[in-house]
């Protein structure tokens, strides 16, 4: 039909269009002179090309064209109209022509907003970003076209898998991909100021926005994908360590990494090659991200893709890029780090690096963590997997220092400094030891390790808190973001002491009772609905001081594909989550239930937006300064 | 003898080392202890020696082996060779379903019986664990 045909000519024509980009880069790249506005204009056609083509296949979607493949694959006549936009980016070859738009939008803002950098690193940089373009559209178009047509044109599609059916989730892979791709230009960035020995205090500053917004997004993207995770999956939780979960975290520790490099190169001119290596970095996990996601090598309940074909592809054009930076590096990089002399080891620079360490290290253990099943798979072809275990086991030990530096580094100065508020700062520590130590008594909780860990988490916590009130417009973004992790590590650990849950099978009209917590099962009711069949049981569920709330946890069985979820019923206050689920099992008179009592929920979410409103913080003050 | 310089780096160089060295060597040692590996019901019966480690069993959900009572859930795994009794008191997953795959973890309690705690939640009806894949084509 005719738009799917517009989209798949409009997205050959945007392809075309990255040759005279590439012409009129280099011809314009060894002129004097302002940049030549071609490339700008080409660069907005190639955007617009793709937009045309994405808003094609949006309308595809909308109007259930199943000539398509795409929409045939991943849509359904019945599905709600919302779900078949967001059906769009919900699968393999919609999800990469986002990718593709969100590549070109981005060079051209890069492209409007860097006239106070010089030409030749604009238009390296316009190179080194349309290679990654190119190589996106050959990938497209060859393995993944959106646009494939079938015969005969089927009724009716296949559905999108309903577990993907929900409003967090629709608005994840664009948000998500939004920060993946803003790493993108970070790397085009790096690439060409190595080239032009451009690495400097004012490149850190200007690709210090970069960096921030695809931090945003994708601590944005994160959340998202963990709210869904808590509700949607019915496990009671928001992380669960799993490969695709830890695929989204790498970039995360690296791009977080890069952050505070970026600020001691702004101040100090240090660290070059470790930035550059760390932009290069960040984007390879970004993208191999991607391919690990929708290869289907990793083996987790969140995988959705598996073509082996495509994932070679990645695989080999990651590799390539991979290659093309580390020869770009180790020719082109003229380490200059003169002053790393003046070097004392109580400063800011120290803390930084400090932070540097442990960064790096906690990102070795999710890579390692993440990868090592699948080598060994290749290798033995044994089956395991890493479990939340190994990685609490290696990570909490390290977050306790971890969490005092970051209390202590941002007090210290350039350079080199002393401790100035060592008064404060002890008695401080003194306040979080005692209270931690009474809460985890009171708690019965294994003494040693919980007390230290809490109270690092409390002092961290304590000691933003103050800094928020104390000389508030000084680095105000830091102070955000960091009170937000005080916050987000101690509403996690409380959350994981004082959680509890029952587990029980019920029949209607039976209840659960153990002297604290009454769960009745009244009734059992089922409605038809446009693309689902709903099942509501009605609990009610009496707790200790015998208040009774009514419960309606929900089954949804779709009717295309065949599947069964479950809605939660959560209901939420300040201070705590009660979540109940149900399951059936076929041909049994049972309903299995979880009734979880989860402390402090929303505080988690809560500190992991006041984290990236730090980072937005940052961005529009460091614009006013300007 | 050496500048400060030299010395920087030598001392930052050698910390560097040191840290991959342990963090290499608390890695593995933390994957010794909390890595779960996977075997099927035939795997199991081969067995010489039964461990006692958290492992998963998969296959698929024999059919009419289910049953329930308020405490706990009853099934068997089979891979079409061999079967193996699971009990298990928990949350299901969704797709918890006679005739289709499943993935359970938890520990043996001799060749016949497994007492798992945590049966493993999928996404659509047509995946299959990998393992499970494999399991079965080798039947």
């Amino acid at each position: 039909m005719l738009p799917s045909v517009i989209g798949k000519y409009s997205l050959i024509f945007g392809f075309l269009i990255s040759f005279p980009i590439f012409y009129y880069s280099f011809i314009d790249y060894k002129k004097s002179g302002n940049l030549n506005t071609k490339i700008i204009s080409f660069s907005f056609l190639q955007l617009l090309f793709i937009l045309i083509s994405f808003i094609c296949l949006i309308i595809s979607f909308v109007i259930s064209d199943f000539s398509n493949e795409t929409v045939f694959n991943n849509s359904h006549t019945t599905k709600p109209l919302f779900y078949k936009i967001a059906g769009t980016w919900g699968n393999h070859e919609g999800s990469l022509l986002l990718w593709l738009l969100v590549l070109t939008l981005f060079v051209f803002i890069f492209l409007l907003t860097s006239k106070k950098q010089i030409k030749s690193y604009r238009i390296l940089t316009t190179i080194f970003q349309q290679i990654i373009i190119f190589g996106f559209f050959v990938f497209v178009i060859k393995t993944s076209n959106p646009f494939s047509h079938i015969f005969p044109v089927p009724n009716e599609g296949l559905g999108l898998n309903p577990i993907l059916q929900d409003p967090a989730l629709a608005i994840h892979p664009p948000i998500l991909y939004l920060g993946y791709v803003g790493t993108s230009i970070i790397f085009s960035s790096a690439l060409s100021a190595t080239v032009l020995n451009y690495i400097s205090s004012s490149w850190a500053s200007h690709i210090k926005t970069w960096t921030y917004i695809s931090w945003i997004f994708l601590t944005l993207g994160i959340l998202l994908g963990s709210i869904w995770a808590y509700y949607e999956l019915g496990w009671g939780g928001f992380w669960f360590w799993d490969p695709v979960e830890n695929v989204s975290l790498m970039p995360w520790l690296a791009l977080t990494t890069l952050i505070h490099c970026l600020i001691v190169l702004e101040k100090r001119t240090l660290l070059k090659s470790w930035v550059i290596i760390l932009s290069i970095t960040t984007f390879t996990l970004s993208m191999s991200g991607t391919f690990l996601v929708r290869s289907g090598i990793l083996n987790s309940v969140h995988t959705f893709a598996n073509d082996p074909e495509r994932g070679i592809f990645i695989l080999l054009f990651l590799f390539s890029l991979i290659i093309l930076s580390l020869v770009i590096f180790f020719f082109f990089n003229k380490n200059q780090d003169r002053n790393s002399s003046n070097f004392f080891w109580l400063s800011k620079d120290t803390s930084l690096l400090i932070n540097n360490w442990f960064m790096m290290y906690f990102l070795s253990v999710v890579l390692i963590g993440t990868l090592y099943p699948i080598f060994l798979d290749v290798i033995s072809s044994e089956k395991i997997s890493v479990g939340p275990p190994f990685y609490h086991k290696l990570i909490a030990p390290f977050l306790l220092f971890f969490l005092i530096a970051m209390a202590v580094g941002p007090k210290l100065s350039w350079i080199k400094s002393k401790f100035v508020e060592k008064f404060s700062l002890i008695s401080f520590f003194g306040i979080s030891l005692l209270l931690s130590s009474y809460l985890v008594f009171k708690l019965n909780l294994d003494f040693l390790i919980n007390t230290l860990l809490l109270s690092t988490a409390f002092f961290l916590f304590l000691i933003t808190l103050k800094d928020f009130f104390i000389n508030k417009s000084k680095n105000i973004s830091q102070k955000i973001s960091h009170f937000g992790f005080g916050l987000f590590i101690l509403s996690v650990l409380l959350n994981n002491f004082l959680s509890s849950e029952i587990i029980t099978n019920l029949k209607i009209g039976e209840s659960y009772d153990d002297g604290k917590v009454k769960i009745y099962l009244e009734k059992v009711e089922k409605f038809e609905k446009q693309n689902y069949e709903s099942v509501i049981g009605y609990f009610d569920i009496t707790d200790q001081k015998n208040k009774t709330e009514k419960f309606k946890p929900e089954l949804r069985i779709y009717n295309q594909p065949v599947i069964i979820t479950s809605e939660a019923d959560i209901k939420t206050n300040l201070f705590y989550d009660k979540f109940l689920v149900i399951n059936v099992v076929q041909n049994q008179n049972y309903f299995n239930l979880r009734y979880q009592l989860k402390p402090l929920m929303s505080w988690i979410w809560i500190s992991v937006l006041i984290i990236s409103m730090g980072g937005l913080t940052n961005l529009l003050y460091s614009r006013n300064e300007k | 003898m050496f500048g400060r310089k030299v010395k920087l780096r030598i001392l930052f160089i050698s910390l560097a080392f040191i840290t991959l060295i342990l963090t290499i060597f608390l890695i593995l040692k933390s994957l010794e202890e909390n890595v779960v590996y996977f075997q099927s019901p035939s795997e199991i019966r081969k067995t010489t020696e039964l461990s006692k480690k958290k492992i998963r069993i998969g296959g698929m959900v024999k059919k009419n082996s289910i049953s329930m009572n308020t405490n706990q859930v009853n099934f068997i795994i089979t891979d079409f060779k061999n079967e193996i009794n699971v009990s298990y008191k928990g949350v299901l997953p969704n797709l918890f379903e006679e005739e289709k795959g499943v993935v359970a973890e938890g520990y043996l309690k001799d060749r016949n019986f497994f007492s798992a705690t945590k049966i493993l939640a999928k996404h659509d009806e047509n995946y299959m664990p990998p393992e499970v894949k494999e399991a079965l084509k080798e039947k």
